[in-house]
């Protein structure tokens, strides 16, 4: 194979499109491999190992951030995970779990939980931070006890900037679990890493899906987010 | 990939005799053999630096001259944040092999994923950057009888560089640790070993230490380059 030529360029993607659409024999022959079951099944557990470790991120980074943003106490330490988070190595990180825990699903979700709740934190915190103290002190004035201010006030207001770390740790978390196979997770990440089996088409074929999986979800958080915005905030955007 | 390990652990085992030692034990961190062998290191950190620097330099080169377009025609702000929003969402990973049939693999493919991965935070700091100067200071230029060049040189590019710093900084801490990434699709970098024995934890430690360690004296050195650029700030406070 060539791959200067133009021809042999829409060769091997053609040759990609086929290993999505129709099973066939492996680089080392005997079994058979890709076709849409394979590759769904592999999306199947990219998506589960990825909400898995978004939910983890979640439920330890979004009530420490907005309850520290509704105290206004550690922005230090709100912003500096957050910083320190973008610095931790993806390899690293993976290998590290995987040699110091273990193999499995369970250190896989703690390993990208570690990429997931930094953004989610950091934003969060800044999210309820920065709502107008002037709403803050109406609903007060109304009334409201403190679960309430959180709860109607702060926490619609802060939806935009919350869902923009959800996004960014979303992203991370799902890309990052292209190399879950590393730490015994089979994830559309095999197709690449395994590509003495696969052959080139069966990696371009994961490259491609995994593009697909990571812009297709990153599309419904868009829509998420928009469903989640009041539409009080979206009148004063336009 | 367990086969370096094995071979090493091998070797250890006839050399002293079954003496359990750090390294063939696999312990959390072996001080000793990190010390030995720590020149093992030196050049994936410097193919890790030439990554990193290769791929923001030509990131901030095209998100810089993206940003200075969709100043001047606002219209085209949607469409380029949509394009860098795409190429900074395909995982870097995918975009390696992505770029299979067209460049083949190795360092050219691997900073090319790199740079498309930092267009979009760069480009966006630059813009909303430009876009929070106040009105009346571009007011006060064009009554200093500045020029539109002049202005955004002289005047909206200077109070601009928090903002634009900003997004380096987020930018090159994140293509750091992303770089070690590159070893999938050939470019080197501080992958390479973390790869090779990639059970061997002190191996993880030494790799991803100095990875992080990159990351942040690179923080570091922009914070420093964005003060000496902003001598006002300085005095305002």
């Amino acid at each position: 194979m060539t791959p200067e030529l133009p021809l042999s360029v829409l060769g091997l993607f053609g040759e990609a499109f086929e290993f999505i659409f129709n099973e066939q024999e492996a680089q080392t022959g005997t079994v058979m491999v890709g076709g849409p079951e394979q590759v769904l099944e592999l999306a199947w557990e990219q998506l589960k190992i990825t909400a898995y470790a978004l939910a983890l991120s979640l439920v330890v980074a979004l009530p420490v951030g907005v309850w520290l943003g509704h105290l206004g106490k550690g922005e230090m330490a709100a912003v500096s995970i957050g910083n320190a988070g973008r610095a931790v190595p993806e390899l690293a990180l993976i290998a590290f779990m995987a040699a110091v825990i273990g193999v499995g699903v369970v250190p896989l979700t703690i390993a990208l939980a570690v990429l997931g709740i930094p953004p989610i934190l950091t934003n969060s915190f800044v999210a309820v931070r920065q709502v107008d103290r002037g709403a803050v002190d109406a609903a007060r004035g109304m009334g409201m006890s403190e679960g309430d201010v959180i709860r109607r006030v702060e926490l619609p207001l802060a939806v935009p900037l919350i869902m923009g770390g959800v996004r960014t740790a979303t992203i991370n978390i799902v890309a990052t679990a292209t190399i879950a196979p590393l730490a015994g997770v089979l994830t559309l990440g095999d197709f690449i890493l395994s590509r003495n089996v696969y052959g080139d088409e069966g990696v371009l074929a994961g490259a491609i899906c995994i593009a697909l999986l990571a812009l297709a979800l990153e599309l419904a958080l868009a829509g998420l987010q928009r469903l989640m915005t009041s539409p009080g905030l979206r009148l004063q955007r336009a | 990939m367990t086969e370096p390990l094995s071979v090493l652990a091998q070797v250890e085992i006839r050399d002293r005799g079954g003496d359990a030692s750090c390294e063939q034990a696999n312990d959390l961190f072996c001080p000793g053999w990190a010390i030995e062998n720590f020149d093992r290191y030196v050049d994936p950190t410097l193919e890790h630096l030439v990554l990193v620097g290769a791929s923001m330099a030509a990131g901030f080169t095209i998100a810089f001259a993206l940003a200075l377009l969709a100043h001047r025609f606002n219209w085209l702000s949607t469409p380029f944040l949509a394009a860098t929003g795409v190429l900074y969402t395909v995982p870097s990973i995918a975009f390696f092999f992505l770029l299979l049939p067209i460049t083949g693999l190795g360092r050219t493919t691997a900073i090319i994923a790199l740079t498309a991965f930092t267009l979009q935070i760069l480009f966006r700091n630059i813009v909303t950057g430009l876009n929070g100067v106040p009105g009346e200071v571009k007011d006060a230029g064009r009554g200093m009888g500045l020029s539109d060049r002049q202005l955004l040189w002289r005047a909206e590019l200077p109070l601009a560089v928090p903002e634009i710093f900003a997004g380096l900084r987020i930018a090159t801490v994140s293509t750091v640790a992303l770089a070690t990434l590159a070893v999938f699709a050939n470019g080197g970098g501080l992958g390479v070993p973390i790869y090779e024995q990639i059970e061997f934890k002190t191996n993880i430690i030494v790799a991803g230490g100095l990875c992080m360690l990159m990351a942040i004296l690179f923080d570091v050195a922009l914070l420093l380059v964005q003060r000496a650029l902003t001598p006002w700030l300085r005095v305002a406070r």
